[in-house]
């Protein structure tokens, strides 16, 4: 959540617009406040202007409209090397000719910092990554994840006011990255940087940040707390984009302050929520597989149920996901998560089976 | 099977376990015989002439036999003349001289080129490329022979040069001995030099500078450095191989070059190419001719070796 202060947000990114020309704009009309001590997700698939946006907060690309402020400050017309801004590049960019050391060292030696200084803080930054013993190394002699390690302790060695991360664990393979998560979020917090970061993977966002922006096509979708986002998404996009969702399409057949009840035709929904809408209007309910229950018998009332047949079935350990057929060839996800070792009542394949759902569980989306 | 049959012939060949066992040794084996006939032997034979004593048009043997008593005669009095006559350690250090003026020349020059052209937009690389290889399309001799007429008086280089007055600046420099004449000056020796080599120096920085990661630069630039700073922190450093193989490519043919300082050169710029051609072709004392000669590849094996070292060196920390 958004930390209630008074005090204006660390960066402020004011209508920013980047157009590369060709019909396309990059970035379009963008407006964020980024607090202090926060991690910020730019989430997005790839070419949705998220890079773009980092790269003019680096200063590497101009904005063709609007402002950026840091503290106050506007970055107009400060180039990269001028800007209290540090970036964790997503191949490291580590510089191959140099060693660990030296790389930590090289933004220090830019600033004119004393030597004694310089080696003090690049002990410090080497302890803080836990590489001390690795300093006289050269990036090609480190593991992948020993180079992102030191491309952390180079961004963050001038203490920078805020810290860019492009896709930050995009390089490492799977077992790597959810350990390294927590480790990078860990560290951040010691230092207590401002985090800006760039990434397509949700879980990552997820798992990482304080906030996530969705970005598609240049706009922001939603900006919201991790929860928040996956459990109310504003738009279709959104609910489609984070995690697994089933979308149905009705009507509005109900409406009233605390329910509302929409008819999909083949199933009819009450909600626990009032909305802003009409009777009629059609809407999308999103609806997410882990919130549904499976039964071999009809459940009780007529509302949040649906009869399907179950064509497929498969198992990941903790959980088994389900693909439902319905009545009209339409599918739905149900994802049961393994509570019992052997449950004997679980549908099998072929079998008619009633899919359930709280009136907690979905989403109206309108937009 | 529908292949050829010529095709097939060389499938079955090579199937055949002896071809697959030597054929690498095969392929190494045709430049290994070219290199030891006509580079090790002749090699060989100069040094065996640069120790032999002549008889009027005649080598004697250096192995003789008399009286149950063999006896090798090696002539060394060539080697200690060389060293001995100021001539020609004047001439070897000149040669080291004008190779090196002219590798710092293609370098200043040719490192801003090859930078642009590596930085270029890439649809256009390939012609610049092409534009840089453009003058092998011509003869090499009847290029430096263009230079003569553009050099001469009337020339207009030469006019070009005396109206902006850069022939009083190279007359104070000692370069060119008389205002308005620029041949057969250490001036047109370099110059013609400096053009004759100038794509071997660019050719493998180009192939350098167009390799590398410009995301290190704006990591440079990220972590302050400015585009000056990012230049020789970075980007020279990261083109040290390409620098050095240029700086090998110009000097080494440079010392030992003959055409150009006989064609553009003057008295004052002797080198060592044109004293080889002198003993040998006025002189006829072959002994003399060939221990200068051998000095010569000395004197270039030395820096080989060097860049050798280095790149052995540089491969070893790469692995």
């Amino acid at each position: 959540m958004t930390p209630a202060t008074a005090a204006p947000a660390t960066l402020q990114i004011r209508d920013v617009v980047k157009d590369f020309g060709g019909g396309s704009v990059a970035v379009n009309h963008v407006s964020l406040d980024i607090h202090k001590g926060e991690i910020f997700a730019l989430l997005g698939s790839s070419g949705c202007g998220k890079t773009t946006l980092l790269r003019m907060l680096a200063g590497f690309e101009i904005p063709t409209q609007g402002s950026i402020l840091l503290d106050g400050q506007d970055l107009a017309g400060l180039p990269p090397y001028l800007r209290p801004i540090n970036m964790m590049f997503q191949s490291y960019a580590l510089f191959p000719h140099l060693t660990v050391w030296d790389n930590i060292a090289f933004g220090l030696k830019r600033d004119g910092m004393p030597k004694e200084r310089i080696a003090e803080r690049v002990e410090a930054m080497l302890k803080l990554v836990q590489l001390p013993k690795y300093a006289k190394r050269k990036p090609h002699q480190l593991s992948g994840g020993q180079q992102q390690r030191v491309a952390l302790a180079r961004s963050l060695a001038k203490r920078p006011q805020l810290m860019l991360l492009d896709e930050p664990l995009g390089a490492l393979d799977k077992k790597l990255r959810e350990e390294t998560q927590i480790e990078l979020v860990n560290i951040i917090h010691e230092v207590g940087v401002t985090c800006v970061m760039v990434t397509h993977d949700q879980e990552e966002a997820m798992t990482m940040a304080t906030r996530i922006a969705v970005m598609s096509e240049g706009k922001i979708l939603q900006v919201g707390a991790p929860a928040e986002i996956y459990e109310t998404p504003a738009t279709r996009f959104v609910a489609d984009f984070i995690g697994n969702v089933n979308m149905m399409e009705g009507t509005v057949a109900v409406d009233e302050p605390d329910m509302v009840e929409i008819d999909c035709g083949y199933c009819r929904h009450r909600v626990g929520h009032g909305i802003t809408g009409t009777v009629g209007m059609e809407v999308s309910v999103a609806l997410r597989p882990e919130k549904i229950r499976l039964s071999r018998t009809k459940p009780e009332g007529q509302v949040n149920q649906v009869q399907g047949t179950v064509r497929d079935r498969s198992y990941f350990g903790s959980f088994t996901v389900y693909n439902l057929e319905l009545a009209g060839g339409r599918r739905l996800k149900v994802s049961e998560s393994n509570v019992e070792r052997h449950r004997e009542d679980a549908p099998a394949e072929g079998q008619v089976a009633w899919a359930t759902w709280p009136d907690t569980a979905q989403v109206v989306l309108t937009q | 099977m529908s292949r050829p049959l010529v095709a097939s012939f060389f499938d079955r060949m090579h199937a055949h376990p002896f071809f697959r066992k030597h054929s690498r040794k095969a392929v190494i084996f045709v430049p290994y015989v070219w290199l030891l006939v006509f580079f090790l032997l002749p090699f060989f034979i100069i040094l065996k002439i640069s120790v032999s004593e002549m008889e009027v048009a005649t080598f004697l043997p250096l192995l003789k036999y008399r009286d149950g008593i063999v006896s090798l005669a090696l002539n060394v009095s060539h080697y200690l003349f060389i060293f001995e006559d100021e001539l020609y350690s004047a001439t070897y250090l000149a040669s080291l001289k004008y190779a090196a003026v002219t590798t710092f020349w293609c370098l200043f020059i040719g490192y801003p080129f090859a930078y642009f052209m590596a930085r270029a937009k890439a649809t256009i690389q390939p012609a610049l490329l092409m534009l840089v290889m453009l003058p092998f399309w011509t003869s090499f001799l009847l290029r430096v022979y263009a230079w003569k007429g553009l050099l001469m008086e009337s020339g207009w280089v030469s006019e070009l040069l005396i109206a902006v007055h850069a022939d009083d600046l190279l007359l104070h420099l000692g370069l060119i001995t008389a205002p308005g004449k620029f041949m057969y000056t250490p001036f047109s020796l370099v110059l013609g030099m400096v053009y004759t080599y100038l794509p071997f120096m660019v050719l493998p920085l180009y192939a350098t500078l167009s390799k590398m990661d410009l995301r290190l630069l704006e990591a440079a630039a990220d972590l302050g450095a400015t585009p000056w700073v990012g230049f020789w922190k970075i980007t020279v450093p990261l083109s040290k191989a390409g620098i050095i193989a240029g700086s090998m490519l110009v000097f080494i043919p440079c010392i030992g070059e003959y055409v150009i300082p006989e064609l553009l050169g003057g008295p004052s710029t002797m080198m060592i190419g044109r004293v080889l051609w002198d003993e040998f072709f006025s002189n006829n004392d072959w002994p003399m001719a060939s221990s200068v000669a051998v000095v010569v590849i000395l004197l270039i094996i030395v820096p080989l070796a060097l860049f050798n070292k280095y790149q052995a060196e540089a491969t070893e920390a790469r692995a």
